[in-house]
């Protein structure tokens, strides 16, 4: 009879640098789903391989130096540790790097559960001239060794039968026990011989390590104890004795104590298995450090690496949207034909109201291969290690405000530079370790310049300083960044006060080139991840948006006005023809929609056809769909069957229908005007106005800026179908027309309008991985309404102040530069309280 | 003397660090325990923060850190 399969769960634990994920994906494969720890935004990964006909859960633990309860990722290792108790877990370690990898492995060890090493990175260690014996390793830890090499996949299936092997094994599992040194034992022992009374408390945890941990005063430890003991008070108080004697003994705290021993057993354990065969004076990364790391030399390569990363990602990335956009845009097409068709003045509800909701996916998805090479190139960065080196050379800089040297990524990829994206920006936050900078990052990011709010600055500086252009666009791209900073230091004085603010003591690990297969499973695993969990939200926010931008719509008057005046139209039209034209049929009654939507694809396919090929292949196209459609579009003038053929009546068709299409189009554009001017959003827009006045925004404006919520790049397509074209039907450009209906606008108007947009909120999806990465919906609308807040003081200061002080549009900018300077100025020199004693 | 009146290409032995919580259990994980040597490899580009060499691995930290770790010269 067959054994029943079972399920193992095996936990993944190791060291930062240890190559832990690696060798997580080397024991999982592909088979793996992200999620994250209940609570907090670590991410945790699990994954499943199949072993002796047994099924082995992994879950990868987040990488920590040590198991206290003094930062997240150590207190979220050690819960899963001690509440899910896996059946085994395996201890990654870095062989080059033995000795301080093994003060981890003491702390599992002393948990009490079945522990398994794998010793990774062998052949960097043989490099540099170590030679483990791992049979003695073993022996003296009393634990089974696996030795692998990670980035190569070697060693995977010798790791995983070792696994199944301690799990079977698991009764006989005697580690070494770390003797602390007499004084520290004998207390010990009296303290575990007391927990071990306590069944409540023996259920979970093991005696030693209780023992072992309240003797280090660790608090979470303490809290445990006071709340599942029932004599929890009377063992804290002999723990607080004991301690305090041996303070007084030894003039030293415990833990220091204990920390030196481990180290101390560490270092023994390497002498006696790890032989120095050769001794290597400067490694590849020492010299390429001196270079990356010089004084001189470090911050060009530094600046050269973002600026790299910048054009790959953002300009480049910007021109490969051009191939994906099509593929998109057929998508679009593809719903729109299975919608009811077009109506003559406005669409159906169940037409426009889909097509809004895919247009406002698609306007994310446009985003994806930009974030797949930015994801890539991320992951690039930390797999090779220079992301600490960055974090190195810049960490004094941002310091200053209370930020982190890891503080600059994300912000070049929210685009200090004009052009970047705040979701890649908030996500690439994970890597700060500092949890009150990581806040802060995360808050101001949204602040960059997206690529979503040039289309605004563009027209607007066009439009209002064309002479200095270029100084404008340099004043707004460095302005951000000058806000940023000094909104970073108040948060971190205010809001950010009672955070967590961690040492920054940072490895600097040795280099290593990357996988493409571990760069590629980062890269794609992030975008997933940001697809999934934007997709259901826009689809929700589009509709919401549309309903606000579309109801409650027209009253039964103006609805019959456009009635009337559409079949007019449509009645002058027919009458245009006359009753003996060949195609008075065709483009009678439904066939005249049928006949529209062929005309508006027709010249849609027309306007993106460049060379002649692509222009007969269209005609060909359309040609096959309806032949008879063909000879009006055409103008009457074709070939067929080798001779051209002059139709007088499709062309007097032709001449008509163009007429048609223009009224048509007109009152589109009115109705929708007034239907917007009429919605929800704009009675807001309107409410709004008497406020809004002092920052120069009237209810045109407010209304472009709410709408822009839902996507920023809208906002100038919004100001396009407010500022209609006049009714004689000239296309005239947007900033004629916004010119001409707004002629009191001063260039103040324009820079306040700007720096509105510069200090927008984010859009939804960057809102929603503020919610992610912050794990709480508190700060996701605090992200939302301080940069309103914000954003609204400062534009009334230049709008209201600009024209008390006379100012011109250039002047105030200027004047709001020198003061942003000076803000932030004083805002670097306010100390930081000396939180870290 | 402290951690960060150590000049680069120097190395020194750890006596005590004096720092308690958060920051004392972390120095301690990191290895700074009595005897450990360190040598310290460079300044920043902004001269903050450091970068030292310990048990086998490089590390950086801040002299406002530094200044927790009492050292004496080798």
């Amino acid at each position: 009879m067959n054994e029943k399969a079972r399920e193992i769960l095996v936990a993944v634990a190791g060291q930062p640098n240890s190559g832990k994920s690696t060798i997580f994906n080397l024991l999982t494969g592909a088979r793996q789903h992200v999620a994250n720890y209940p609570g907090v935004t670590v991410e945790k990964k699990i994954g499943s391989f199949r072993s002796n006909g047994d099924k082995v859960v992994v879950v990868d633990l987040p990488g920590t130096y040590s198991l206290t309860s003094y930062t997240q990722e150590e207190r979220i290792a050690r819960d899963f540790l001690l509440l899910e108790r896996p059946e085994v877990v395996v201890d990654i370690v870095d062989a080059s790097n033995l000795e301080r990898n093994l003060y981890l492995t003491f702390q599992l060890i002393e948990m009490g559960l079945p522990l398994v090493l794998d010793l990774n990175m062998v052949d960097v260690a043989k490099r540099r001239g170590f030679e483990i014996n791992t049979e003695e390793l073993s022996r003296q830890l009393g634990i089974p060794v696996a030795p692998t090499v990670g980035n190569k996949s070697r060693g995977k299936d010798e790791l995983r039968q070792t696994i199944h092997s301690t799990y079977k094994n698991k009764q006989n599992f005697t580690p070494i026990r770390l003797n602390y040194g007499e004084t520290l034992e004998s207390v010990l022992k009296s303290l575990e011989e007391e927990l071990s009374q306590d069944p409540r408390l023996m259920e979970h945890y093991s005696s030693r390590w209780l023992a072992v941990r309240l003797m280090e005063n660790d608090s979470e430890v303490q809290r445990l104890v006071r709340q599942q003991s029932q004599r929890g008070e009377d063992i804290l108080s002999k723990v607080e004795q004991e301690r305090e004697y041996f303070i007084g003994e030894h003039k030293k705290a415990p833990e220091k104590l204990i920390a030196q021993q481990r180290y101390q057993a560490a270092g023994k354990i390497v002498e006696n298995c790890v032989k120095r065969v050769k001794v290597i004076p400067t490694t590849l990364t020492d010299r390429i450090d001196k270079v990356v790391c010089n004084r001189f030399f470090g911050p060009v390569i530094l600046a050269t690496t973002i600026y790299g990363m910048y054009q790959l990602a953002i300009v480049h990335g910007y021109k490969l949207t051009e191939y994906t956009w099509p593929l998109l845009a057929a998508f679009r097409n593809f719903v729109a034909s299975m919608l009811p068709s077009e109506g003559f003045v406005y669409d159906p509800i169940l037409r426009a109201m889909p097509l809004g909701v895919i247009d406002g996916v698609i306007a994310v998805l446009n985003y994806v291969p930009i974030f797949v090479i930015l994801f890539a190139l991320i992951a690039i960065l930390e797999d090779t290690g220079y992301m600490a080196r960055m974090a190195f050379i810049l960490d004094r800089v941002f310091r200053y405000f209370g930020l982190h040297g890891h503080s600059v990524l994300p912000l070049i990829l929210g685009g200090v530079c004009v052009g970047g994206c705040a979701i890649p920006g908030v996500m690439a936050c994970r890597g700060i370790k500092d949890e009150k900078a990581r806040m802060a990052t995360i808050l101001i990011v949204p602040l960059m310049n997206c690529m979503a709010k040039i289309p605004l600055y563009v027209l607007l500086i066009g439009m209002f300083f064309a002479r200095q252009k270029a100084l404008m666009m340099f004043f707004i791209s460095t302005i951000t960044i000058i806000i940023a900073l000094a909104v970073a230091k108040i948060l971190n004085l205010t809001v950010l006060r009672k955070k967590e603010s961690a040492p920054f003591i940072l490895e600097m690990p040795a280099y290593h080139l990357p996988t493409f297969s571990g760069v590629m499973h980062r890269c794609i695993e992030r975008v997933w991840l940001f697809v999934k969990k934007i997709i259901s939200v826009v689809i929700i926010v589009a509709a919401i948006v549309y309903v606000l931008i579309s109801y409650p719509g027209l009253n039964k008057e103006r609805s019959a006005y456009y009635e009337i005046q559409s079949s007019q139209a449509i009645q002058t039209f027919h009458e245009k023809i006359g009753d003996n034209n060949s195609y008075t049929k065709l483009v009678a009654g439904a066939q005249l929609m049928e006949f529209t939507t062929y005309w508006d694809e027709y010249k849609k396919a027309k306007m993106g056809a460049k060379t002649k090929q692509t222009k007969e292949a269209i005609d060909q196209k359309f040609y096959n769909k309806k032949p008879e459609f063909f000879k009006i579009v055409k103008r009457g003038k074709y070939e067929l069957e080798g001779k051209k053929i002059v139709d007088k009546d499709a062309a007097r068709v032709e001449k008509a229908y163009k007429k048609l299409s223009k009224t048509r189009k007109k009152f589109r554009r009115e109705r929708r005007e007034e239907t917007i001017t009429l919605s929800y959003l704009g009675k807001t827009g309107h409410f709004l106005e008497p406020v809004t006045k002092f920052a120069g925004f009237n209810w045109r404006v407010n209304i472009a800026l709410l709408s822009s919520f839902a996507a920023k790049e809208s906002s100038v397509a919004t100001l396009g179908s407010i500022y209609q074209s006049s009714p004689e039907d000239k296309e005239v450009r947007l900033e004629e027309r916004i010119k001409e209906k707004e002629p009191g606008w001063t260039p103040l108007h324009a820079l306040g309008i700007i720096l509105f947009m510069a200090m927008y909120p984010p859009c939804i999806p960057t809102l929603l991985m503020v919610k992610l990465e912050t794990a709480s919906l508190k700060w996701m609308f605090f992200a939302t309404l301080y940069p309103i807040v914000l954003g609204f003081i400062m534009v009334v200061l230049i709008f209201t102040g600009g024209n008390l002080l006379g100012l011109s549009g250039l002047q105030a900018m200027v004047a709001f530069y020198i003061l942003a300077i000076a803000v932030t100025t004083v805002m670097a020199f306010i100390k930081r309280k000396p939180e870290l004693a | 003397m402290t951690l960060d009146e150590v000049k680069p290409g120097q190395e020194c032995s750890v006596v005590d660090v004096h720092a308690e919580g958060a920051l004392g259990q972390r120095m301690l994980d990191m290895g700074f325990v009595p005897e450990v040597r360190i040598k310290v490899i460079r300044n920043a580009p902004l001269v903050d923060p450091i970068e030292i060499f310990m048990k086998g691995y490089f590390l950086s930290l801040r002299h406002a850190e530094t200044k927790a770790v009492e050292v004496v010269l080798l």
